[in-house]
């Protein structure tokens, strides 16, 4: 593993060498002293092209309990709309010495270009609506924990799919570790096809005898797109509740990759109910990150 | 200067003669021996009438970043091209016969290929108010086009072909819906979708086609002169089963396809490079085949090339704010002769037509054939295979889908009038 991109040409082996690395992350974690000095002398940077603090931070974390150093860079897109290069943007920070890129962008396929301008490894941080593979990784470790496997399992992400990089990340991985995925949302905003999942506008169908449920966050732009007639609609249609929830299997857990919309993807009370995992993936997030920044760095110098 | 062309092969539209001698005398052609100041040796080459592209984006003025009338003409010289149709969408719009006029002259100054300019159908090519047609006619306009622009409005576009109809200009649309191609930066299917970005549905495509060509059927109902409508850079197997029906019904309609579209599918932006975002989009392997088809049963009458250069640091910029566009004046014979009459067998006279009698036909010229007297204006295509190496382009954008490709059937020399504009032999 040279980069993390995407799910592209990964095997389940890989995922799972990774998961173990996580584990052992995790026990850092929970010590008085959150530290060790794995990645002292590496430098990492998070470049943040489209604000974000949560995955911003987690990887800044994970990258700290290391002891990496950590630089970060962010510009909105509109200073890149001035004619800002993400290129120049790169090549200063690799001639500083940077190890890694953790690179966020709106557009897809960025942290790919990435790849063709610097020697470092380059960490899809999510771009445009192609790819959140972190959160993916930390979705699947966090089901893992809760599920024991996911062979068999069924898992059901419901909402704004054709928007969602979180739900193509996750139907790239999650059919790799042997689980079954459904996505369920308005019929404007589904695919027409996503290769590995099965797609459908109703939310019972993908809610039956269903092992996880993924409630994904609702871009209130698609409203005013005209994507979405209105959001009680959504909300009567594909909130996820106690009541619906009933459908899936009696030990199904909720995931929501956060920020959450309280009442609108889940109800209130579930969210804060203990079959919520929400808290757990943030927690996981930074484990598997330090994962992802180990298996690159000193995988790859060995 | 008198040129000898010793033992060439001679390929036109009608087919392939010899091989034998061709004399360059006084800017024509001859067959009979006379005294030369210089002997080319032809053997094992093809000798062709000159190629006309009808859609070219030199960006002057404005935009002398990306490409300028230099560095175009001698792109397209160097790409066996005697003739270029310059686009409009330049900065300004060419929309007034004074800009026609002062390209020509700039274009004829330089002295490479020959410039042919194209005018914006609406002043600032907005879509709101026809352009000039009958003065933009005289001042040497060829074509009107709002090129780069989607002509939103039925109305303005029935009125200006019937305009240009009557000073005999044909207009030329960029067919897509602007409301259904959206923010699209990629063909719309499974694979942008698995990709996550944005589409551009063919539907785009075929669904302004088919209004364009109900928006003929009325103009050629309100005109006196006979409005011609021209379909640029055909993508869809819809739009061109649509562009055959149009054509069996007899509607003066003629299309053009562009090398991209022909050799290369949506499978190219797996690699998530900007380098193949161009409009519209690259399709699928049955739209292609679809248009090649349509190359093989006159339902596509020309290869232009939509030449549309763009500087480096542009086109590294991400998927969505990159320009779209490829340059490929110097590439597109080659590209075609040998994906098209080598691997696909294309026969070779059809391909030549699509470069020369084809979109001199949109433009109302006549066809151009290797006979005595004939305007000498040529090229010599060399069989030999020849890596496409961008860094030695004459066109600013060094940068090419094709970097790399060994193809055949390179022009090593092009003659304009008898006049050398570009040669490495």
């Amino acid at each position: 593993m040279r980069h993390l991109l995407d799910f592209q040409g990964w095997s389940r082996k890989e995922v799972e060498d990774l998961f173990e690395t996580a584990r052992l992350m995790q026990e850092v974690l929970a010590r008085p002293v959150k530290k060790v000095p794995a990645l002292q002398g590496f430098t990492v940077a998070t470049v943040f092209f489209e604000p974000s603090t949560r995955t911003r931070i987690s990887f800044e974390l994970a990258a700290r309990r290391m002891s990496a150093d950590v630089v970060s860079f962010s510009a909105a897109s509109s200073s890149l709309e001035k004619g800002e290069s993400y290129k120049d943007t790169l090549l200063t920070l690799e001639a500083m010495g940077v190890d890694a890129y953790v690179i966020r962008a709106d557009a897809a396929g960025v942290p790919h270009q990435a790849t063709r301008w610097v020697r470092g490894a380059v960490i899809n941080g999510g771009d445009g609506r192609r790819a959140h593979p972190t959160q993916a990784l930390l979705d699947a470790f966090t089901l893992l924990e809760a599920l024991g496997s996911l062979e068999g399992r069924k898992i059901a992400i419901v909402g704004d799919i054709l928007h969602s990089r979180v739900a193509r990340s996750n139907a790239e991985l999650l059919p790799l570790l042997g689980a079954e995925v459904w996505c369920a949302g308005p019929p404007t905003l589904l695919p027409e096809r996503l290769p590995n999942v099965r797609l459908t506008p109703d939310l019972e169908e993908a809610l039956k005898e269903a092992d996880a449920v993924m409630a994904l966050r609702l871009q209130k732009e698609r409203m005013a797109a005209g994507l979405l007639p209105s959001l009680p609609e959504y909300v009567a249609l594909y909130q996820i509740t106690e009541e619906r929830l009933r459908k899936a299997k009696p030990h199904a857990v909720l995931l929501h990759p956060g920020p959450m919309n309280r009442d609108v993807e889940v109800e209130g009370t579930l969210a804060d109910s203990e079959r919520s995992l929400v808290n757990r993936q943030v927690q996981n997030g930074v484990a598997v990150r330090m994962a992802v920044l180990y298996h690159l760095l000193v995988g790859r110098k060995a | 200067m008198r040129l000898l062309i010793r033992n060439v092969r001679l390929l036109d539209a009608r087919g392939e003669r010899g091989p034998g001698d061709v004399y360059v005398v006084e800017g024509r052609i001859s067959f009979t021996p006379a005294p030369v100041d210089e002997v080319v040796e032809g053997e094992g080459r093809y000798l062709v009438p000159g190629f006309l592209d009808l859609h070219a984006h030199l960006r002057e003025p404005g935009q002398e970043a990306k490409e300028d009338l230099a560095s175009g003409l001698l792109a397209a010289a160097k790409g066996g091209y005697t003739d270029v149709v310059s686009m409009p969408n330049t900065l300004p719009p060419v929309d007034a016969p004074e800009a026609v006029a002062a390209l020509r002259e700039r274009g004829r100054a330089l002295g490479l290929a020959r410039l042919h300019v194209a005018a914006a159908l609406t002043l600032g090519q907005e879509g709101k108010r026809i352009t000039e047609a009958a003065l933009l006619k005289a001042a040497g306009a060829v074509l009107l086009t709002d090129d780069g622009r989607t002509n939103e409005d039925a109305g303005v576009l029935a009125l200006g072909l019937v305009q240009a109809g009557a000073w005999g200009l044909p207009v030329a649309v960029h067919a897509e819906d602007a409301s259904l191609r959206g923010n699209g930066v990629m063909n719309q299917g499974a694979l942008s979708e698995e990709l996550g970005l944005p589409g551009n549905p063919p539907e785009a495509e075929s669904a302004r086609i088919a209004r364009d060509l109900e928006v003929l059927r009325y103009a050629l109902r309100q005109a006196k002169g006979r409005p011609r409508l021209h379909v640029q850079h055909l993508s869809t197997r819809r739009g061109v089963e649509l562009l055959r029906e149009a054509k069996r019904a007899g509607l003066p309609v003629t299309a053009e396809a562009t090398p991209h579209h022909l050799t290369l599918t949506e499978e190219r932006l797996r690699s998530l490079d900007p380098l193949y975002k161009v409009a519209p989009p690259l399709r699928t392997e049955e739209d292609r085949e679809a248009l090649l088809e349509g190359l093989l049963d006159g339902t596509v009458d020309a290869v232009a090339t939509d030449h549309a250069p763009h500087t480096q640091a542009e086109k590294e910029m991400d998927l969505l704010r990159a320009p779209f566009g490829i340059p490929s004046l110097e590439v597109a014979f080659p590209l075609l002769y040998t994906e098209l009459y080598v691997k696909r067998g294309l026969p070779l006279a059809r391909l030549v037509e699509l470069f020369t009698d084809g979109p001199r036909r949109v433009l109302g010229l006549p066809p151009l054939h290797l006979e005595e007297g004939a305007e000498a204006s040529l090229a010599l295509i060399d069989p030999a295979p020849k890596r496409v190496e961008p860094s030695r382009f004459a066109s600013k954008a060094r940068y090419s889908p094709w970097a790399g490709w060994v193809l055949e059937g390179w022009p090593v020399l092009t003659l304009v009038e008898g006049r050398v504009v570009h040669r490495v032999v």
